[in-house]
């Protein structure tokens, strides 16, 4: 990883040929993370693979996490590598949620139906907006199917991505399950005490 | 009457091959495009296997994960172990004792080569050798033996634990292993004789399926696959983890990237593990199998009896798990389809707020369009077999 | 539930009321059930039929390494039950090993794979997770196969050693052959002590409710 000044480093780079574009650094367990603002992921991703020194050529991972309650809540998660360094960068571009009501603060008021109902079309793409970010399909072809996950598991839309549709979950599927407001799902356990409840 | 030959020949047909196909490492369904025997598009359809095993790990102290994320890619279990302990301890920064890591090597080159025999036995039943199912099983089931002397379970042993490994060793699991490392190599020269000169097997896997190394590396393909195809890259001598530094062994790597490259690489792979868990043996310093703080890791039964803070400490761990600060983290270890990373992100609770597993079958499986497209569809069954990907990694 | 101590006393007892005509309802039905049934045309079929079964080759996840996969090996050898003929074609087999979870977009498929299967044809639910959902109790595995296919088999385990998958197939071999093993109710007199989520035999379905399914199925005009 590069190590706490090199990461600044970084950071000063990208923010003289894209102002803006980095939003906060951190360092911690070993760890760099760059987090960079959503509108300009692709300047930056692109910058850190082509800029000579730089070279994080790989893709290791795309992810995506949901931090609710903080907001913004959806965390999307690049692990770029530089071979010829052996170093791991870590990306990230936080999303709000767009369906749900204001922003900060707010998000959790919304929610309250999705977590105690099964999931309905109402939680689906119907309602309000999914939140979205550019595809980097063009810069890093290994993340078509990260990206498609993201998409399956988080609502993510991914632009510009060619086949931006569901990989793992039947197609049918309503409802993002990897959202920490969307419920584990099976059933009860059915014992003699509880066996009447059952419906 | 030639107009309607040629219609038939350039007609395009689309064929489903799956969920339910003999043929398939798993349920993976694929749609192909076929024209006459030439595939022409391949659209891989997967999730059939898909276990929510992510969203369950959620709910669960992260002791309790384990056992989850073991089940993802069912052959190399260890691995994932590895993968996801190892993100814990770097998360709560937590050393382990020498014997753990040699210990957790050990096994981890083991159930490479478990791997690996499981790949060889499928892969040259689906090409017609079928022989080698049965010889490749047979030293399997004897390395499960050692799997089942060591932790009491053939597979899904969940024998590593944050800090270490479960238990330590049992007696005469040395010598066991000994043997089983000694008749190793001249197995795996038995299956090369067996396969090497099979004019059927060379020709269904010679010049099949050639990747360029520059496109797989944008495919984000990793493992036996990238070797094979000229590129020396392998997680553990890049990055030093667990024993791996103190160890000496080659990484075989290929030349053209056909599925024979892949194949040779492979075997190859299988007899360099016999030589680290060779020496992993060898070198094996005594010590305590799991590290010593109370907080993430059980103290030993005998003092519960003694001690009123080993036993509230038992309590503490058993009942709500040990709490992870903030932070997120991204551990990568080299199994054996590639690299395998965990992502773990904390929030402070006893349960992890996400576990995100990369796994390198999924990624790899970008890589089949370009491997079967062009070739014929008997060459798209070779290329499966030598691209291994195991579904439950693919949709975890 | 009684408990019938077969008994030459017992049977002799049974011939005499049969031929006098006080054998009625329930219990001259359970008589000519088994006379008609073991005869010796039957248990020869039913010989034949177990010790030539046609597995499916039917892997899901981590059970499919044990079996169908481990068990044709030379260790656990499954050819001495004569069951080494796995069939790829479901039109081919005669029993299907559902080894693994059955996540809810593989439920449909492994329906049409059963239903393509031609009688008589017997499914084995092995480990935990086709039993009941195993450790998977979340939105994307089926909590046991059971509620989608009728099941003959159950084999425990996460995964079951080969042995285990062994001896649960002897055990659905005696079921094939017309006399499946006594479970341990039976053994120790505890009938009675069964415990059924929802209701069990005595909350079948109503005669309207039966009828709406039928309706829904399209086997009936509603």
């Amino acid at each position: 990883m590069p190590d706490a000044p090199g990461l600044e480093l970084i950071r000063g780079e990208i923010e003289g040929d894209h102002p803006g574009a980095i939003l906060d650094t951190a360092f911690d367990r070993g760890g760099a993370t760059l987090v960079v603002d959503p509108a300009q992921i692709l300047d930056v991703l692109s910058w850190l693979r082509d800029a000579p020194g730089q070279g994080y050529t790989f893709l290791s991972s795309l992810h995506a996490a949901d931090y609710l309650p903080a907001q913004p809540r959806f965390g999307v998660h690049y692990e770029l590598l530089n071979r010829d360094r052996v170093e791991r960068l870590r990306v990230k571009a936080m999303l709000g949620d767009p369906s749900s009501a204001g922003g900060a603060g707010d998000g959790g008021v919304e929610d309250d139906p999705a977590r105690s109902a099964p999931p309905s079309p109402a939680t689906g793409p119907a309602a309000g907006g999914l939140p979205s970010i550019d595809s980097c399909v063009d810069l890093f072809p290994t993340a078509e199917f990260q990206e498609r996950e993201a998409y399956d598991f988080f609502g993510i839309v991914f632009k510009g991505h060619p086949d931006l549709t569901r990989i793992l979950l039947p197609d049918d599927y309503v409802g993002w399950p990897q959202r920490r407001d969307f419920p584990v799902g099976g059933e009860p356990v059915t014992f003699t005490y509880n066996e009447g409840d059952r419906g | 009457m030639a107009e309607l030959l040629e219609d038939r020949t350039t007609e395009v047909m689309t064929v489903n091959i799956g969920p339910h196909h003999p043929a398939t490492h798993g349920v993976l369904r694929l749609i192909v495009d076929l024209e006459g025997e030439v595939v022409r598009d391949l659209k891989p359809v997967i999730g059939y296997v898909h276990t929510g095993i992510e969203k369950s790990c959620e709910d669960k102290s992260y002791w309790k994960v384990i056992p989850f994320v073991e089940r993802m890619d069912y052959v190399s279990y260890f691995f994932q172990m590895e993968a996801f302990c190892g993100a814990v301890e770097r998360l709560v920064e937590l050393e382990i004792p020498a014997r753990a890591k040699y210990l957790r090597v050990i096994f981890l080159e083991l159930n490479r080569i478990h791997s690996h025999l499981v790949w060889l036995g499928t892969t040259a039943l689906d090409l017609g050798a079928i022989s080698m199912l049965w010889y490749c099983f047979r030293e399997r089931d004897k390395i499960l033996d050692l799997f089942e002397m060591a932790a009491g379970q053939r597979m899904h042993t969940r024998y590593f634990q944050v800090g270490g490994v479960v238990e330590d060793i049992p007696l005469g699991f040395e010598a066991k292993l000994r043997e089983f490392i000694a008749d190793m190599p001249v197995r795996v020269d038995q299956y090369l004789d067996l396969l090497d000169r099979n004019e059927i097997f060379l020709r269904r896997t010679k010049g099949v399926g050639v990747v360029s190394r520059e496109r797989l590396l944008e495919l984000g393909v990793t493992g036996p696959l990238l070797r094979a195809a000229g590129e020396p890259w392998d997680l553990r001598k890049a990055f030093d983890y667990l024993a791996y530094p103190d160890l000496d062994f080659k990484i075989p790597v290929g030349t053209v990237g056909d599925g024979y490259d892949r194949y040779r690489v492979r075997l190859a792979e299988m007899v360099e593990s016999v030589r680290i868990i060779e020496q992993a043996l060898d070198g094996l310093p005594e010590g305590p199998h799991i590290a010593d703080d109370r907080k993430y890791v059980l103290p030993p039964r005998s003092e519960l009896s003694t001690s009123m803070e080993s036993l509230i400490h038992h309590f503490k761990l058993v009942t709500e798990g040990f709490r992870v600060g903030p932070g997120e983290i991204y551990y990568a270890i080299e199994s054996p389809r590639g690299e395998l990373g965990c992502f773990v992100l904390a929030d402070g609770s006893a349960k992890p707020a996400r576990v995100h597993f990369r796994d390198p079958s999924f990624v790899n499986l970008q890589a089949f369009k370009d491997m079967a497209v062009g070739s014929y569809v008997a060459d798209m069954i070779a290329n499966l077999g030598m691209l291994d990907p195991i579904l439950g990694g693919v949709d975890r | 539930m009684e408990i019938e101590r077969r008994t030459i006393r017992s049977k002799q007892l049974r011939a005499r009321d049969m031929l006098r005509g006080d054998l009625e309802g329930e219990e001259l039905e359970r008589y000519v059930e088994e006379r008609v049934v073991m005869t010796s045309f039957d248990k020869m079929l039913g010989w034949a039929r177990s010790n030539s079964m046609f597995p499916l080759t039917f892997g899901l996840a981590c059970c499919a390494i044990e079996a169908p996969i481990s068990i044709v090996t030379a260790r656990y050898d499954l050819a001495r039950f004569g069951a080494e003929a796995l069939r790829a074609s479901p039109r081919q087999a005669d029993m299907i090993i559902l080894s693994g979870r059955v996540s809810i977009k593989m439920a449909p498929v492994v329906r049409r794979l059963y239903d393509q299967m031609l009688e008589p044809k017997w499914a084995i639910s092995m480990g935990a997770c086709s039993s009941s959902g195993g450790m998977f109790s979340n939105y994307a595995v089926v909590q046991g196969a059971d509620k989608f296919m009728p099941i003959d088999l159950h084999i425990p385990g996460c995964p079951p050693r080969p042995e285990a998958v062994l001896y649960g197939f002897n055990k659905l071999q005696r079921k094939v052959q017309g006399h499946p093993d006594p479970g341990w109710r039976q053994r120790y007199r505890a009938a009675g002590t069964e415990e059924w989520a929802r209701g069990g035999p005595a909350s079948l379905p109503s005669a309207e409710a039966l009828e709406a399914y039928e309706a829904a199925r399209g086997l009936i005009d509603a």
